[in-house]
Formats: C-alpha cells, structure tokens, sequence
C-alpha cells in the first residue's frame, strides 16, 4: 500500500507536468489559429479568392462579309476542336503521342504543337487539332482518362461558302504569326485568325470586334464550374461589299484555268461588281493551315496564283491605249476627228521601220477608223504630232500608271513614261520612236487590269473622276440603321464632251461596225450592246526575218512567249452603265481571246442588272440592292 | 464478456452501467456529430459517399466503447499481451497481404471490412506497457535494464509502422510509448539524454531511413511557398483556406476552397481545415474546446483511479488521444510537416474511429472500475 502511495505521488506529478505540457501546446495551437485566421486573415482572402476565380478571354465572333445584296461570302462555322493545356499534361511529348493514338497528327501538326506550346505560357491552352468530325470527338471523349490535358471546345473558324471565286477580293485568313503578336491577349488565344490578305486584312480591326471577359469560378484541376461575371463581346462589323458574288462567279468561271484577270466596275459609282484573277486559291486551305505541299504547288505555279493580277499584274496596255492618245491629241488640238493619215501597213521614222498590224495597210484613216480598225499607222503618226507629254498627262488624267486607290493591299501603280522619267530613270533623252511605239501602248508602259477599267469608265462616264472601291459600307453589329445609298460625287476630268462622245462611238464601232476588230465578239441583243476596245501585247522580238518568212502563229510559240490579249468594254452603249476589263495573259489576241470573255461578263451584268425592266433611272441601285431584313 | 464480471460481488452489470460516464459519452457523441455535419459538408452537401458510411461505423463503435466499458478490467489486465502479440501479427500481416493507399502499405482486407493493423496498434501499445509497469516496482523503473523490455514492447511497432512505410503513425507511437514510461516513472535523465540522442540521429536518420516523399515533405514544410504547385501545394491551400475563412468562416457549405478541390484529402487529413474555413476561428475554437473537456475528463479519471493499471492506461489513452489532435490540427496549419494523421473522431476512417471509441471504452472501464484495487497477482489469474 505505502509502495503504491508513493508511486500514486510519482505518477500524479507527472500527470500534472504532463498536462501543462499538452496545455501549452493546446495555447499554441489557439495562437496559431488567431495568427492565420485574424492577423493574416486578409492576405488568405485575397489569395482564396485568386485560386477560386479566373478570368477568361472570350473570342467575338469575326464579322461577316457579303456581297451588294447581301450574300454571304465569309461567314463563321461552328469548329470542334482539341486543345491541350501544357500544365496540366506535364509531358506534351508524351500526351501528343497518346493523342496520335486516337486521331493521328502529322509531324508537321505535332512540330507546330510544340513550338506554340514553347512560346506561350503553360497555363494557356493550345491548339492540337480543329475541325474534328463527330467520330473523332467521339473517339477523344471516350479516350478522355489518358489524356489528360486534352480538352474539346467549340469554337468558330471562319470558311469561305465560295473560297475560290471570292479569294482574289476577301483573302483569307489564318493563324497568328509570332511578328504579329502585339501583346493584345486577344492574339494569343488559341485558334486566333487574323486577315492576312485582301479585305480580311484591310478591315481586320473592324472585323475582329472586341473581346469580352468572362469571370469564371474553377476548381483546384481548373475546371470551371460557374460564372461569376461577364462582359460580352462585341461581334465583328459586317463589310457589305459593291461586289455581286454570282457575277464574280461567272467571271472566274469564264476565266477559266488561264493566267488572266477581269475587273467590272459601275462607271458612275466605282462599284467593283467584280474583281476576279485566275487561276486562284482556296482561302479555307489558309485557314487550316497549307501544307508544305500545297504551298510549293501555289508558289510553283507559273500562272502565279496568289499574285491578284487584277490589282498587281502589269502589262502593256497595247491598243487599249489608242482612246488615250487619240483624247490628247484631240484636246491638244494637234488633229481633229477629221484629219487623215494613210497606212501603207508601215512607216519610216530614221532607218527604222514601224509595222501596222495589218501589213497591207488600211489606206486612208481618220480618228473613228483609226480605232474601229485598230489602225497602228495612224496612232504613230498622231502620237508623234501630239508628243509624248501630252499623251502621259492625258494617261494620268484616265487614271492610268497611279494606284486606283482600291481597298486592296498590293496595289501596283504601274508606269506612264515621259521625257522627265526617262531622264531619270535611265538618264536617257526620249527617242520620237519611243513616242511612236506610245501611240499604240507599247514600250515602256505598264498598267494594271483595274487601272484599264477605271479609264474606259472615265471615257464612258462623261469624264468623272470615279475612283474604285470594293467596301459599300460596314455595318456594326448592333446597328439595324444602314447609312443608305451612298453616292459619291466624282470630279470632272475637264475633258471636252465631244471628245468623249466620239470615244465612245469609236467604241461601239469597234464592236458593232463590221470593220470593227472585234466585230465577231458583239452582242446582237437591241438595248444590250456593247462598245470595247481590243489589245494584243507582244511579249517577244519579231526579227525582220522571221517577218520575211512569215510571222509565227500564238499557237506555234510556247506559253510564256505568246501575246498578252487585251479588252475594255462598256455596256449597253446607248447609256453607259458597266465597264470590264480583261487581259489574259499570253493568251493570244485581244479580239479572239479576251473580247468574247468580255462579252459574256458584260452579257451577264446586264442580264443580272436589278433595274433591268424599269425606266431609265439614273443611278438605279442601293433601294433595291439591300434585302430589308438582315440575319442576326 | 460481460459475464466475466456478473459474478464479481462487488460490482453487478446494472451497477457498471450505472457507473458509466455518462457526460463522457455525451461529449464523444457531440464531437463525432461535428465531424459528421463535416463529411456532410465535405461532400457538397451530401451524406454520401461519406457521413453514410462513417455513423453506422459510430453507432458500431459506441456500442463497442460500452461494452468495453463494463468489462471486468483485470481481463484488459490479464491478456494485455496477448492483444498486442495479436497486433504485431496483424502488422507483420500487412507487409504481405496489405492494401497500398497513398504510397504505403496500410491496410489489411478482411473480406467485409479494411483494417488498419496501425491504428491498433496504437491501443494495444498502451495496454502491453500498462501491464509491465503496473508489474513493477518504483526502484525497478529506475533501472536500466528494467528498460529493455518496454522498449523491445515500443520498438517492435514503431520499426513495423515505419516501414509500411507511415512515418506520421509510427511518431505517435513512439510519443504514446514515451509519454507511458515518463509516467511511469523512468528518470527524467533519461529522457533528457534520449533527445540529444534523437537529435544526433537526424542526420543518418535523413540519409538513411527517409523515403525522398517523406523528405520533401519536411523540406517543404521549411518553406511552403517555395514550391506553391508542388509539394508545398497541401500546405499552402490549407492555410490559405484557414486564413480566408476569417473570425467566422464563410458559412456551411461556403467553404470556396475545400467545395473547389484546392484542399487535398479533405474528408481525412484536412478536415479541420474545412472547419476552420466554413465557421471560422470561432468553430475551431469550439472544436478545439470540445476535445479540451475530453482531455480534463480524461485526466480526472485516470486522478481519481486507484489502481495503477487503469490510470496509466486512462493517462496513455488520453495522451494518444492529444498527440494524435495536436498533430494534425498543427500540420494542416503549417506546424508541422504533412504526415498523414486524422483528426481524431472527426475524420472519415473505419479503424482509426472504431480504436478511438475502443480506447475510450477502455478508458470508461478504468473509471467504472476506479476503486478497484489490483492485487499483484490479480493479472496472472484469479
């Protein structure tokens, strides 16, 4: 009993020594508590509040473009696609792999994966693959346990319903390269397209729209479970383009698979009803993402197909050019519409030689003649009494060798030589012959196919200053107001009327007068015909012997060394409305290559014309060209 | 077992069930209800998958609790070795049949139920030390060599536990041991040596006997925020989910970080941290108040017993009871380093709640039986 007391005692001081122990580590405990949860209570806050909200990007949808009636050309598809977010596959390497396993990736996917997975932050998902079918969303969402990081979402890329057709005007879109990036967080975002070409990339600005934010509540895997806040995004403008898509389809189509350009434009407005260029491109292949293959067929190709000749492609203007000459020598009075010169089918200017097309001659000339019949002798000899400064004033006056100030990037503004350029340029004197071979377009002349439109338009239009333009409007998106009819108001060239007047039967003779070049290529329908202008560029030497044999036939000479064939027409001749250019590229000659594509265009403008039928009004467009509702 | 003590003439079972802590076990009751409104929280609002499971294993470990409480204590006594020869089998069994859960073996599959031999363990340690020393006398314990048993009783588990391996478990047992023979009366030099000793051993320690998932534990528990998406990440979340939750948390079921995932293992190791977040400081304070009145009931009980087996076995379990709360409340707020040990009577876990209601039985059969004076031979038969 005495043992136990004293082991009772021994016992009992320890239990004490103990509990003040486990007390003084309960008080620690408490402190700590009071520590974490009221002294550093705020700062816990803020970060909870990090770790539970995250803030996201939403993409606005691209705006759409249409054509004058409001035909969609470029619209947004829904776009399933597979991102991955680096972070949480730790090894990319390895999660693409898996990836493979269930939709293949090329090694060209997979190298664009790891690069972009490099440049951007490891949070930020990253595009593996879009435009998945069902099947392969299907064959993800079941895979979905392996691959971790891999998550589907539905996103919109943009597709072009008539890709070929519209190329040369909309040029596409596609991803964002690392010298673009501006550090606008928009760019970033996977997927991002931005216009690259063409309209998409004059209007991108106002097309992308803005982006809106959404406040998102995510769990510690990111997952998201619920929205907290949102700002909406603003959708893109809509562009309402002057150009009719099915006339720019026709046109394509007409064009063919040929190296060749064709542009149509109101005389009055400057709407481009159509401004097409062969052979062209698919844009959607753009979009995606060429392949090496596909890119080196495009830059392969020698009828260049991502060159848009309509805008960029200069030639001669050949005979197209004889309008030109013949309104400077008018207005400077060095001839009148009745002066004569005889074609002997050449003339002698020191020991050289210059040949008429024709080489018996015409006989005797005067102005309409000269043109109806193309006559080479005659312009010689006119372009040598008008002189050649008079004739580049009166080519730039025409809105030829300076950009037609189009809403196109890559517009070339060709050339009009003068006795001031060359000095410059070559640091030459200019030669009289150099002023003859002006009379008939040729020589160191370089014009584009909407600069050649832009001229007839200025002939046929009582000589307004009209200037081209592809834009109508654009529309914002929460706007139903449309501005309405824009015209806009040109200036007077200040060329004499008459003048004019006689160009444009001149014209119309060429057309419609049996002598006429292009007589075979006419359009017999009363109150549809036409007045043109053909052109045929030599592209190669004729040798004084190969003169003597015989001059070789376009179809004996290989492709790059035949002629280039020229138009400009106008529609319907008894009140100007429509004008077109074409060139196609060593195509042969103007009157039997380029003037039956022109006639057909211009057979199809009139025919698709909305004031066809009505009296004649004007300027008869806008009211009728705009559907009264317009899809959301 | 009842029975064994219905013909004590003493002591009848109505008297025994009259006698028992009736406060006590309203006390357990109040605390295991907090922890199942947190399971309920834990899931979303939702009694499944959790607070279905864990009250009927309560209702089983009540039951338990008093049937162990009207035993005849000299049966706890008598085969105290006898249970823990039958853990340490059951952890030699767990080396080669176990269940692996989160990198260690912990858990043997019974067929109906999982067991965790460790848990076990951690009673039946108590008793086996309880018995050897209730066996000697004072002078005896100031011997060395009168060590060497305890310790073989304290080493053989601790060295099974820790190769599971489950450091955190194994720690608790050595302090439950430790905490027993310095209240049997083992010098204070000793034990003062013994922390030096402990301290030199660090390094081979660490070298040595330390898995690379155990070190970065400790080394992030150094400096958490040094590696906020790794290792550090529990730590961190957790005291981020302690913080913001403020002087009175963020409401039933408002708890942004354990409702989101950002806290790990909430259900189990980081309940309390879900506690602290959705009722704030206050809630903690009253968890922590409720296992405060346990602990002085505890120590009451084992003052008050007159027999020294009981209260070294009502002071063991008690002290158990302690490390294992200080433990984890001090881990999931940035203490002590993540070692994986529950909170007990709130945490979802079958073994770890049925022991803890064992051990309180056992600690209510002290009381029940705290006149009872045990003669010397009272533990080798009748």
């Amino acid at each position: 009993m005495h043992r136990d007391s004293d082991r009772y005692r021994l016992f009992s001081r320890r239990s004490i020594l103990l509990g003040g122990g486990q007390a003084v580590l309960f008080a620690a405990l408490a402190g700590r508590m009071y520590y974490l949860q009221v002294v550093e209570s705020e700062r816990y806050t803020t970060l909870a509040e990090e770790n539970r909200v995250s803030l996201k990007l939403l993409a606005p949808p691209r705006g759409r473009i249409v054509d004058r009636f409001g035909r969609p050309m470029a619209v947004n598809r829904q776009n399933y696609r597979a991102m991955l977010i680096p972070e949480k596959a730790v090894d990319v390497a390895r999660a693409l792999d898996t990836f493979s396993n269930v939709v293949p990736l090329s090694e060209a996917e997979t190298e664009r994966i790891l690069r972009e997975v490099g440049r951007k932050r490891r949070f930020l998902p990253v595009l593996v693959r879009e435009n998945l079918t069902w099947d392969e969303v299907a064959r993800i969402e079941v895979n979905a346990p392996e691959l971790g990081g891999v998550s589907i979402d539905v996103g919109e890329s943009r597709h072009y319903p008539d890709g070929i057709y519209t190329a040369p005007v909309l040029g596409y879109v596609s991803a964002v390269s690392e010298e673009e990036m501006t550090g606008d967080p928009l760019l970033e975002l996977p997927g991002f397209r931005i216009g690259k070409a063409g309209l998409e990339r004059v209007h991108d600005e106002a097309l992308r729209g803005r982006s809106g934010t959404s406040q998102v509540e995510v769990n510690a895997l990111g997952r998201e479970i619920r929205e907290l806040e949102r700002r909406e995004v603003q959708p893109g403008t809509e562009a309402w383009l002057t150009v009719d898509l099915e006339l720019q389809k026709y046109a394509t189509r007409r064009l063919g698979e040929q190296s060749a350009a064709a542009v149509v434009m109101d005389a009055h407005t400057g709407d481009v009803l159509t401004l097409a260029s062969t052979p062209t491109f698919d844009p959607n292949s753009f979009n995606r993402g060429l392949t090496p293959e596909e890119w080196r067929t495009l830059i392969g190709d020698p009828r260049s197909p991502l060159n848009n000749k309509a805008i960029a492609g200069q030639y001669a203007p050949g005979s197209t050019f004889k309008m030109a000459v013949a309104l400077a020598a008018l207005e400077s009075g060095a001839v009148t519409p009745d002066s004569r010169v005889f074609c002997p089918g050449h003339v002698e200017l020191g020991n050289a030689t210059f040949h008429c097309w024709k080489p018996e001659g015409h006989g005797t000339m005067n102005m309409v003649d000269g043109i109806v019949q193309s006559c080479d002798v005659y312009f010689y000899e006119i372009a040598r009494r008008t002189g050649i400064d008079r004739i580049a004033a009166m080519a730039r006056r025409l809105g030829l060798g300076a950009k037609a100030g189009i809403d196109l990037p890559g517009e070339k503004s060709g050339l009009i030589p003068s006795r001031a350029w060359k000095k410059k340029a070559k640091g030459e004197s200019w030669q009289t012959g150099e002023t003859l071979l002006a009379g008939i377009g040729q020589g160191f002349f370089l014009i584009t196919p909407l600069q050649l439109a832009v001229m007839t338009a200025r002939l046929v239009n009582g000589g307004k200053a009209v200037r081209p333009r592809l834009t109508k409007e654009l529309v914002p998106f929460d706007s139903r107001e449309t501005a309405g009819p824009d015209l806009p108001a040109f200036d007077s060239l200040d060329i004499h009327h008459s003048h004019l007047e006689l160009m444009t039967n001149a014209m119309a003779g060429v057309m419609n007068s049996p002598r006429g070049t292009a007589f075979r290529a006419r359009i017999k329908q009363t109150g549809r015909r036409m007045g043109g202008k053909t052109g045929t560029v030599q592209v190669r030497r004729i040798s004084k012997a190969e003169r003597e044999t015989g001059v070789l036939k376009n179809e004996e000479l290989p492709w790059e060394e035949r002629d280039h064939a020229l138009f400009v027409g106008y529609a319907p001749v008894d009140n100007p409305r429509y004008v077109v250019s074409v060139i196609v590229e060593h195509g042969g000659g103007g009157a039997s290559v380029a003037a039956p594509i022109a006639r057909d265009i211009l057979r199809e403008v009139q025919e698709r014309d909305p004031s066809r039928g009505r009296p004649r009004a004007r300027l008869p467009e806008d009211s009728a060209s705009r559907p009264a509702e317009r899809e959301g | 077992m009842a029975l064994s003590s219905s013909h004590d003439p003493e002591l009848t079972l109505g008297r025994k069930i009259w006698q028992i802590p009736w406060m006590l076990v309203l006390l357990v009751t109040m605390t295991a209800s907090v922890g199942f409104v947190m399971l309920y929280s834990v899931a979303g609002g939702n009694v499944d998958p959790w607070a279905s499971r864990q009250m009927p294993r309560f209702g089983v470990g009540l039951a338990v609790m008093l049937v162990v409480a009207v035993t005849d204590i000299r049966l706890w006594l008598r085969y105290a070795y006898v249970f823990y020869g039958l853990s340490l089998a059951l952890l030699i069994a767990v080396e080669f049949v176990g269940t692996v859960g989160m990198g260690a073996q912990r858990w043997i599959d019974l067929g109906f139920v999982n067991v965790q031999p460790s848990e076990i363990a951690k009673v039946t340690l108590i008793l086996a030390l309880a018995r050897y020393f209730y066996a000697s006398r004072v002078e005896d314990v100031g011997r060395l060599t009168h060590l060497f048993v305890p310790a073989l009783l304290i080493a053989a588990p601790v060295v099974l536990v820790l190769g599971q391996p489950d450091f955190g478990t194994a720690v608790l047992l050595l302090f439950t041991g430790v905490v027993l023979l310095f209240l049997a009366g083992v010098r204070a030099w000793l034990f003062a040596f013994a922390g030096l000793a402990a301290v030199a051993a660090v390094y081979p320690i660490w070298q040595f006997v330390l898995l690379d998932y155990q070190k970065a534990r400790v080394l992030t528990y150094l400096r958490p925020e040094n590696d906020p998406l790794g290792a550090g990440y529990h730590i961190l979340q957790s005291k981020i989910a302690l913080g913001s939750g403020g002087l009175f948390g963020k409401g039933f079921l408002q708890g942004s970080q354990s409702h989101l995932n950002f806290l790990p293992e909430k259900q189990t190791d980081f309940i309390f941290t879900v506690l602290a977040e959705e009722f704030g400081m206050a809630g903690g304070f009253g968890l922590l108040g409720l296992y405060l009145l346990l602990l002085i009931y505890g120590f009451a009980v084992s003052l008050r017993c007159r027999n020294h087996f009981g209260r070294l076995v009502a002071m063991g379990v008690i002290s158990a009871f302690f490390l294992n709360i200080f433990v984890n409340v001090a881990m999931v707020m940035g203490l002590l380093p993540v070692v994986g040990i529950p909170l007990p009577l709130i945490s979802y876990g079958g073994t770890a709640m049925l022991m803890l209601l064992f051990s309180f039985g056992l600690l209510m059969c002290v009381y029940v039986h705290r006149d009872i004076t045990l003669g010397p031979g009272a533990a080798s038969g009748d």
